[in-house]
C-alpha cells in the first residue's frame, strides 16, 4: 500500500493483545471505542488477532463488538516476538487496507506499533486518551480533509493535550492508554466473520529469543493509573472505604490511600501513596478525607489535576488542589457517582 | 571483543518544571522559559553504553538532532565518557514527526557506522511518544529490544539483556547489530569526570565558535555538525514533507496552583465539575 493513499472504505481495526490465551482488557475497551468510530464512518469493525491456537478467542471479540476477526496464525507466533508479529501485522494491513488501526498503549503495543508504522511509513500517534472522527482544515492550503481520526493525547509530561491527525500516511494508527475507554458490555449472541490469513514468515522474523522469564505478580497498578481515587483517615472505617471503591469503579480508576488509612487497617499497604508509598502522576487525583501532609503530597503533587474533598476548609491538601470541595465525603461522593453515571 | 556503540540523545525542555510562566497566551508551551536538559532516560542509555565499552572495549559515539544549542548535550556526553559526538542540525528537519525523525536518525547512524549496538532512551519527556527507538531499529533493519535495564552478557555477536514489561522481567538474546531502548531501571548514570570536564568544556561546534568570534575548533575539540546532505537524507522524507502526523490543536492543562477552583458541595456544583473534567478529556 502506498503510504500517501487513503482508503476511505477501509475497516476500523483493533489489535488484540493476547497472552497465554487471555485477551488484555485494553483490547476489549478498544473494541468499545472502535465500534463508535466504525459506526460514525459507516464501516465494519474488525479485530486483528495474531498468535497460535487463538481462534477460540474470536467469540469474545465478537461479543464485545467486532464484526470480523482477521486471524493470522503460525507456529512462530506462539508467543509475542516483535519482529514476527510485525511481519504478520504488516502482511494483514497490506492485504486488507484498513483506514484505522488502534493498539493498547501497553508495553507490547508501544513495542509493536512503531515498528509496524515505520515499515508501512504510516503515521502513529502515541498514548491517546481519546479518539474522535472529525474534519481537518490544512492551515495554509485550506484544504479540508473530511472524517479523519482525531487523536487526542497528553504530551510534554502531561502539561498539554494535543490533537493529532494524519491526512495521509494511512492507515491512521494510534496507541491508546489502558483504562480510559469504557469496557463495552458483552453480548454473547453477537456473531461475526473470521477471515483467515497465513502470514509469510521466515526464521529471521523471530530473532529475539527469551531465555528467562519472571512473571510480574498482579499488584495494584497505581503508577499506570490515569485516574486515582484515594481515601484517608477521614473515610472513617474499613467498611466505609467502599465509597472510595465505588467512585473508583465508575471512573475506571485505581484506589490509593494515605498512610493513616493504611495504618488504621482500612486498606492494604499496596495502595499507599506518598513518601513511603508509591509516587504517582495521574491525570486526575481525587483525595477524599486526606489532610495532605507533606509526606503524602510528596507522592502525588505531580498529578496533572487534583480534586480534594475535605470537611476542613483549612486542610493543607487544598493548597495544592486545582478543585476543592469543602464537605463531608459521605454526602459528596454519592453526588459525584450520580453525576458521573448521569453522563453515561 | 570490542563493540562500537552509537547513543542517541535528545535535548529536551525540563517538563517537570512547567509552571504558569512557561505557558504562552495561546496555551502553547514557551520552551525558551524552561531549562534545556539531557533527556533523562538518554543518560541511562549513555551510561549503559559506557559500561559496555568498559567491560568489552570499543567506542561510544553520541549523536543528537536539534538546534545548534543542542551541542550542550554532546559536551555533556563527552564529560561522561563518549569518544566521539556529532550534531545533526538542519532547518529542513524542523517539524519532523517520529517517522521523519527516525528516518533522519537512521541516516545519521549509518553515516557514523560501523556500529554493533545502538542505544536510545525509552522515551523523551517532551514528545513523550517512545516511538523513535523502535522506528529507528526498523529503518536500520536491525532487531530491537525495548525496556532494557541491564546488559548481562555479550559473546561474539549475541547480546543478552534484561528487560521489564507489563508481564514481568525477561532475559532475552538478540543477534548484533541490535538497538536497545533503555529505561531508568538501568544502572544510575555516573557524574561527569572532572578531568574530562576540564578537557572538553572548550569543545564546540563550528557555529558556536563563530558566534563567539573564535577560530574553528579542531581535533578533539571539534563537535562535528552534519546537515541532511552530509548524511545523505532524502529531503522528501524529512521535516513537514516526511511527516504524516500533524498537530492540529494544543491545549494547555497547566494550572498555576495558586488558588483552587471552589466547587459547591451540591448536585449542580458537582455536575458542573464532572462536565468540565469530561470536556477536557481528564475523565472519559
Ligand atoms: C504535542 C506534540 C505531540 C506529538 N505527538 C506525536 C505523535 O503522537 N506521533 C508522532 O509521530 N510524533 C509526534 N510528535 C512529534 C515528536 O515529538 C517528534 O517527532 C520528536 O522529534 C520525537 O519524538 P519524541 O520526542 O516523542 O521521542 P521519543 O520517541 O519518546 O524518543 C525516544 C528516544 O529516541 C531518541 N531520540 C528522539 N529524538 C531524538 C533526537 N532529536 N536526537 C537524538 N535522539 C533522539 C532518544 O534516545 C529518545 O530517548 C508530537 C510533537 C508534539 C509537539
Ligand atoms: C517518615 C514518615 C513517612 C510518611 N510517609 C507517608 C506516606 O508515604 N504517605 C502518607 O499518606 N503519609 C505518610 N506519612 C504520614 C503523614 O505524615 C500523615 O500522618 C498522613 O498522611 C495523614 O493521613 P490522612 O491525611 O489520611 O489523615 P489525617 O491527617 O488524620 O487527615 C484526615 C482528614 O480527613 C478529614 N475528614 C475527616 N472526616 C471527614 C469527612 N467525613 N469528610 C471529609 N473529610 C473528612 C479531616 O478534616 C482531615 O483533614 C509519613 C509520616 C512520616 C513521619
Amino acid at each position: 500500500m502506498d503510504s500517501k493513499t487513503t482508503n476511505r472504505k477501509g475497516d476500523v481495526w483493533v489489535f488484540v493483545e493476547a497472552v497465554q490465551g487471555r485477551i488484555a482488557e485494553v483490547s476489549l475497551e478498544l473494541l468499545g471505542k472502535g465500534r463508535e468510530l466504525a459506526d460514525t464512518l459507516g464501516v465494519p469493525l474488525a479485530a486483528m488477532l495474531i498468535g497460535r491456537g487463538v481462534e477460540g478467542l474470536c467469540r469474545a471479540l465478537f461479543s464485545h463488538g467486532a464484526d470480523k476477526v482477521y486471524l493470522s496464525e503460525h507456529d512462530m507466533l506462539s508467543r509475542y516476538e516483535t519482529h514476527a508479529y510485525t511481519a504478520a501485522a504488516v502482511g494483514l494491513i497490506r492485504r486488507y487496507s484498513p483506514q484505522v488501526v488502534v493498539y493498547g498503549a501497553t508495553s507490547m503495543g508501544r513495542d509493536l506499533a512503531p515498528r509496524i508504522a515505520s515499515t508501512l511509513r504510516a503515521g502513529l500517534t502515541a498514548d491517546c486518551t481519546d479518539l474522535e472522527i472529525g474534519d481537518h482544515e490544512e492551515p495554509v492550503s485550506r484544504e479540508v480533509h473530511k472524517d479523519l481520526l482525531l487523536q487526542i493525547r497528553p504530551a510534554f509530561g502531561g502539561n498539554i493535550i494535543a490533537t493529532i491527525v494524519n491526512p495521509w500516511g494511512w492507515p491512521q494508527m494510534a496507541t491508546v492508554r489502558e483504562g480510559v475507554m469504557k469496557m463495552p458490555e458483552s453480548n454473547g449472541s453477537r456473531e461475526g466473520e473470521i477471515v483467515r490469513f497465513s502470514p509469510e514468515l521466515s526464521a529471521q522474523d523471530a530473532i529475539v529469543r527469551v531465555v528467562e522469564e519472571v512473571p510480574a505478580e498482579r499488584r495494584v497498578n497505581l503508577k499506570a493509573a490515569r485516574v486515582i481515587v484515594a481515601g484517608g483517615a477521614g473515610v472513617g472505617s474499613r467498611d466505609n472505604f467502599k465509597l472510595v471503591f465505588d467512585l473508583a469503579n465508575v471512573l475506571g480508576a485505581e484506589v490509593g490511600a494515605s498512610r493513616a488509612a493504611v495504618d488504621k487497617g482500612y486498606i492494604d499497604k499496596g495502595h499507599q501513596v506518598g513518601q513511603t508509598g508509591t509516587t504517582v502522576r495521574p491525570a486526575l487525583y481525587i483525595a477524599l478525607g486526606i489532610s495532605g501532609q507533606v509526606q503524602h503530597r510528596a507522592g502525588m503533587s505531580d498529578a496533572a489535576r487534583i480534586l480534594a474533598v475535605n470537611s476542613d476548609p483549612n486542610a493543607p491538601i487544598f493548597s495544592i488542589a486545582h478543585y476543592g470541595i469543602t464537605g463531608d465525603i459521605n454526602e459528596v461522593v454519592p453526588m459525584m457517582i450520580r453525576a458521573i453515571r448521569k453522563r453515561v | 571483543m570490542p563493540y562500537d556503540i552509537v547513543v542517541l540523545a535528545k535535548q529536551v525542555p525540563d517538563t517537570k518544571r512547567v509552571t504558569g510562566d512557561a505557558m504562552k497566551e495561546d496555551g502553547t508551551v514557551n520552551r525558551a522559559a524552561l531549562p534545556a536538559i539531557f533527556n533523562p532516560e538518554d543518560l541511562y542509555a549513555l551510561e549503559l553504553a559506557i559500561e559496555v565499552k568498559e567491560r568489552f572495549g570499543g567506542s561510544v559515539t553520541c549523536l543528537t538532532m536539534g538546534p545548534v544549542s543542542a551541542a550542550e548535550v554532546l559536551r555533556e556526553a563527552l564529560y561522561r565518557g563518549a569518544d566521539r559526538v556529532a550534531l545533526i542540525t538542519d532547518r529542513r528537519a524542523a517539524a519532523s514527526d517520529t517517522l521523519a525523525t527516525s528516518y533522519i536518525l537512521s541516516c545519521a547512524v549509518t553515516h557514523a557506522a560501523p556500529y554493533d549496538i545502538v542505544c536510545c532512551g525509552r522515551q523523551a519527556i517532551d514528545g513523550d511518544t517512545a516511538q523513535v527507538g523502535p522506528q529507528l531499529a526498523q529503518k536500520l533493519s536491525i532487531p530491537q529490544v525495548t525496556y532494557v535495564s541491564d546488559v548481562e552478557e555479550i559473546a561474539g555477536s549475541l547480546i543478552r539483556v534484561r528487560r521489564h514489561t507489563d508481564y514481568g522481567m525477561q532475559v532475552v538474546e538478540a543477534p548484533l547489530p541490535a538497538l536497545l531502548t533503555v529505561t531508568d531501571k538501568a544502572p544510575e548514570p555516573r557524574y561527569p569526570a572532572m578531568k574530562r570536564v576540564m578537557k572538553y568544556k572548550k569543545a564546540m561546534s563550528p557555529a558556536e565558535a563563530e558566534a563567539r568570534g573564535l577560530p574553528s575548533p579542531m581535533g578533539d575539540m571539534l563537535i562535528e555538525t552534519w546537515d541532511l546532505d552530509t548524511i545523505g537524507a532524502d529531503i522528501e522524507r524529512c521535516g513537514m514533507a516526511g511527516s504524516p502526523t500533524k498537530v492540529k490543536r494544543i491545549q494547555s492543562i497547566v494550572l498555576t496552583g495558586s488558588g483552587y477552583h471552589e466547587v459547591q458541595p451540591t448536585q449542580e456544583g458537582i455536575e458542573g465539575l464532572v462536565h468540565e473534567l469530561i470536556e477536557d478529556h481528564t475523565i472519559g
